[in-house]
C-alpha cells in the first residue's frame, strides 16, 4: 500500500466512525503555533514544483481577501465578504476543475468564499477588485453585486449569490445535463455547513440518487463551524454532515481541509470516482474563518483559529522547499501588486445609471417596457 | 378540436421533434399518468421527478444554464410558493451577471379556480409573478394561443412562466391548430385516439402524433376578440372567454364592448391597450387573482397616469376577493373569483357612469 493510499484509508475511515458528540472545538480550529522549528522534516508527497504552485495561488489569495477588507475599512466598497481561511482546501479544488463551456466541462455552483477557486482556475485579482469598488469594469456584475459574487460563463462558474443553499438546487440541473450527455465533466457545489440545514441541501441528496438516474456532482461542505454568529453545536445534533451522505450510499469523507495535502488528495480521489462512476460523492472539510462572517461581523482577525497559509508555510520551510524570506517576499510582491490595482480602480467609473434596465432579459440594453 | 389540454401537449410533441426540448418533468409528469390533466402525456422525454418544487425549478435552472431546453412542471400553482426565491434567482440571471449568464427554461403551472379545487387547488399566481423581473409570463385563453404561446416559451432565450388556466385545460378551440385533425366531431375522435392515452394499462400504448406545424404567438402581443365602441375589457385566462361572452350578453342592450385577450402578461401589449381605452374612454381589467397588489392595480395606474384625460369613466379593476383562499362550497368559489354576471354587472356599472 502506498503512503497516499494509507492516507485515503485513514481520512476515508475518520467518516464512519461517528463521535457522540460534536467538540466546543474542532481540532483543526485549535490555534497552532509554529511547531515546525521542533518538528521533525516534514514529508510531502507532491511534488516541490506543485507545491511552490500551490503556496503561490494560497499567498495571492489570501492578500487579495485582506486588500478586498482593506477597501471596505477605507470606504472603498460597502461590503466585504469572502474565503480567507479555506485556502488550503480551496486551492487544490481550483487546480482540480475541467475548465470549459458546456456539459463536457466541469460546472461550478459556488458560494461567496470561493476566490480561491476561481484563483487557481486562472481568475485576475483585479476583477475581484472591480467587484469590490463596484465599478463599471466589473466582469462578474458591472457594480452590482457584492465582492465574492463572480460569474464566468466561459467556465461554466454561475453567478454567485447571496442567498444561502440555493446553487444545491442549481447543481441539480448541470448534473442532469452531464448525465445525459456523458463524457468526464461533473458538476461542483460548495457551501457552508449552517446553510446544510436548508432544505436546498436535502434535495441535492435525494435528487442525485434518483435510482439509475444518478448524478455526477461533488457536493462540498465546507465546516467551518459557524452560521454568522451562531455556532454549529448550539443547532446541529449530526456528529458528521458527510454522515448525511450515508443515507442515500453517497460516498463520502470529513477531512481537514486545512491541510493542503489531505485536501488536494481527497479532491482528486473524489473526482476520479465522480469521472469514472458518474455517482455523487460529498466532502465535508473543515476549515477556518478568520476574519469572522464578513463586513458585517467587522472583517477583523480572528487569532483563535488555525490558519493554513501559516501551517503550509511551516511545512513547506521544514521540508526545505522554501524559507521564510521567499514567502515573505511573496507576500510583499502580491501586497504591492493589489494595492497598485485597488489605486487603479479607485479612479475607474461606475456604472452609468441608464445601464439599470441592461440585461433583465438576455441581449437586451435600455429600459425594456 | 383539440382542447387546451391536448394542444400544449402537441405543442410540447412538436417542441421535442424540432426546437430541441429534451426534458419534460415534474410531479407525475411522467407515464403512467402523464400530468395530472394529461397535459404531458404520451410525450418521448417525459419523467417523474421528487415530491419537491424546489428541487423541481432548481434542476429547471441547471439545465438552463447547461443549455438543455426543458419544460418543468408544477403540478399547482398552489405549490409554487416555497419557491419565489429560486423563481427571483432564475429572472436575475442574466441582469446579476451583467448580460454573462442567460437561462433559457420553461417551467408550467395550472392556475386559478373554476374545477372546484378548494383552498389549495385553486389560487392563482399571476399577481405574484408579473412582481418578479426577468420572466416572459403568458397565459393562454384558448388551445390555438396554448399552442402557439409554448412553443414562443419554447423559442425564447429567457425563463418563461407557462400559466394553464386550469379551467379551461378541457374548453375545445375554435380555431384549427396547424397539423391537428379537422374541426368536427369525427376530427375531435380521431385526435383523441391518436394522442389521450387509454385508460387502464398503458404499458404498450404510444402516442400517434399529428403532422404538426409551427405556430407561434409572439410574446408581448394581445388579440383582440371582440370589437367594440363603449368600453374596453382587458383580461386573459379564465375571465377571458365570461369577458366575451359578457360582452355577448350587454351588446343586446345597445353596448358595445371591445375584448382584449392579453395572452401574454410580461412583456405586454400596452400599445393595444392604450389605443383601444383611447378609442373607448373606458376600460374594465379583469382577472381572478385577489385584488389587493393585483397585476390589473399596474394596469390601472398606468390607465390613470398615461390615459386620463382620454378617459369619460374611472377605470375599473374587477379580480378577486382579498381572502386566502378559495372555499369549496359553490356558493363561496362563486363568490370569491369573477364569474359571468359580475363582468356582466361591471359593464353595466362603468357604461352608466357620466361622462
Amino acid at each position: 500500500m502506498t503512503m497516499e493510499e494509507t492516507q485515503l484509508k485513514r481520512s476515508s475511515a475518520q467518516t464512519h466512525t461517528p463521535k457522540p458528540s460534536r467538540p466546543p472545538m474542532a481540532a483543526h480550529l485549535a490555534p497552532t503555533k509554529a511547531k515546525a522549528a521542533s518538528s521533525p522534516k516534514h514529508q510531502f508527497r507532491l511534488a516541490p514544483q506543485q507545491l511552490i504552485q500551490i503556496h503561490d495561488l494560497m499567498v495571492k489569495s489570501r492578500v487579495l481577501e485582506e486588500r478586498l477588507i482593506r477597501m471596505y475599512k477605507q470606504s472603498d466598497g460597502y461590503f466585504w465578504i469572502g474565503g480567507p481561511g479555506e485556502e488550503a482546501f480551496n486551492i487544490p479544488l481550483g487546480l482540480s476543475v475541467k475548465k470549459g463551456q458546456g456539459p463536457q466541462f466541469d460546472y461550478l455552483h459556488l458560494h461567496y468564499r470561493s476566490s480561491g477557486i476561481l484563483l487557481a482556475m486562472g481568475a485576475e485579482p483585479i476583477s475581484f477588485i472591480r467587484q469590490m469598488k463596484n465599478v463599471a469594469s466589473d466582469p462578474y456584475s458591472g457594480g452590482r453585486n457584492f465582492a465574492n459574487h463572480a460569474s464566468i460563463k466561459a467556465w461554466n462558474v454561475l453567478p454567485i449569490t447571496s442567498t444561502i443553499e440555493t446553487q444545491y438546487q442549481t447543481a441539480i440541473g448541470t448534473g442532469i445535463a452531464q448525465m445525459r450527455e456523458g463524457g468526464q465533466g461533473l458538476t461542483i457545489v460548495n457551501g457552508g455547513d449552517a446553510g446544510t440545514a436548508e432544505g436546498d441541501f436535502a434535495s441535492c441528496l435525494v435528487w442525485s440518487t434518483r435510482p439509475n438516474e444518478e448524478l455526477p456532482i461533488l457536493i462540498i461542505v465546507t465546516n467551518n463551524e459557524w452560521g454568522i454568529s451562531t455556532p454549529a453545536n448550539t443547532q446541529h445534533g449530526e456528529s458528521h454532515i458527510a454522515d448525511r451522505a450515508r443515507a442515500f450510499n453517497i460516498k463520502s469523507r470529513t477531512i481537514n481541509g486545512n491541510d493542503v495535502e489531505e485536501s488536494f488528495f481527497a479532491i482528486r480521489e473524489a473526482m476520479d470516482y465522480i469521472r469514472k462512476e458518474r455517482k455523487p460523492y460529498m466532502i465535508e472539510a473543515r476549515v477556518s474563518r478568520l476574519y469572522g462572517h464578513s463586513s458585517a461581523s467587522g472583517a477583523n482577525l480572528v487569532t483563535n483559529e488555525s490558519d493554513p497559509l501559516t501551517l503550509f508555510e511551516d511545512q513547506l520551510e521544514s521540508a526545505g522547499i522554501l524559507s521564510k524570506q521567499e514567502m515573505a517576499d511573496l507576500r510583499e510582491k502580491y501586497n504591492t501588486e493589489m494595492l497598485e490595482m485597488a489605486k487603479r480602480v479607485k479612479e475607474e467609473p461606475l456604472p452609468d445609471a441608464s445601464t439599470i434596465y441592461d440585461h433583465v432579459y438576455a441581449g437586451q440594453k435600455g429600459k425594456y417596457w | 378540436m383539440a382542447n387546451m389540454a391536448q394542444a400544449i401537449r402537441m405543442a410540447l410533441h412538436y417542441g421535442e421533434e424540432n426546437l430541441g426540448l429534451k426534458e419534460i418533468f415534474g410531479e407525475d409528469v411522467g407515464p403512467p399518468l402523464g400530468g395530472v390533466f394529461t397535459v404531458t402525456q404520451g410525450l418521448k422525454t417525459t419523467w417523474n421527478s421528487p415530491l419537491d418544487e424546489r428541487g423541481i425549478i432548481g434542476a429547471a435552472m441547471g439545465l438552463g444554464a447547461a443549455g438543455r431546453r426543458c419544460v418543468a412542471e408544477v403540478q399547482f400553482c398552489d405549490y409554487i410558493y416555497n419557491t419565489i426565491d429560486l423563481l427571483k434567482l432564475a429572472g436575475m440571471q442574466s441582469w446579476a451577471s451583467n448580460g454573462d449568464w442567460n437561462m433559457p427554461m420553461t417551467v408550467m403551472t395550472p392556475v386559478g379556480s373554476g374545477i372546484r379545487g378548494s383552498i389549495y387547488h385553486s389560487h392563482s399566481f399571476d399577481a405574484t409573478m408579473t412582481h418578479i423581473p426577468g420572466w416572459k409570463i403568458v397565459m393562454p385563453s384558448n388551445p390555438l394561443d396554448a399552442y402557439g404561446l409554448m412553443l414562443a416559451c419554447l423559442k425564447d432565450p429567457n425563463p418563461t412562466m407557462y400559466l394553464k388556466p386550469k379551467a379551461l385545460l378541457r374548453i375545445r378551440g375554435q380555431e384549427k391548430i396547424p397539423g391537428e385533425p379537422d374541426l368536427t366531431p369525427e376530427g375531435e375522435k380521431q385526435l383523441k385516439e391518436m394522442i389521450d392515452a387509454p385508460l387502464g394499462d398503458r404499458s404498450k400504448w404510444k402516442a400517434r402524433w399529428p403532422q404538426l406545424e409551427d405556430y407561434t404567438v409572439e410574446i408581448g402581443k394581445a388579440a383582440k376578440v371582440r370589437e367594440g365602441e363603449h368600453l374596453t375589457i382587458v383580461s386573459y385566462g379564465r375571465t377571458l372567454p365570461l369577458a366575451v361572452q359578457a360582452a355577448d350578453q350587454v351588446a343586446a342592450e345597445g353596448i358595445s364592448v371591445e375584448v382584449i385577450d392579453m395572452r401574454t402578461l410580461w412583456p405586454y401589449d400596452w400599445q393595444m391597450i392604450s389605443e383601444s381605452i383611447r378609442k373607448t374612454r373606458r376600460v374594465i381589467y379583469v382577472n381572478e387573482d385577489t385584488e389587493v397588489t393585483n397585476f390589473g392595480e399596474h394596469l390601472v395606474r398606468r390607465t390613470v397616469e398615461e390615459l386620463f384625460y382620454d378617459l369619460e369613466a374611472r377605470p375599473k379593476l374587477l379580480a378577486g376577493a382579498f381572502i386566502p383562499g378559495i372555499g369549496l362550497a359553490d356558493t363561496l368559489e362563486m363568490a370569491s373569483a369573477p364569474q359571468l354576471n359580475h363582468i356582466v354587472d361591471a359593464i353595466r356599472e362603468v357604461a352608466a357612469e357620466r361622462a
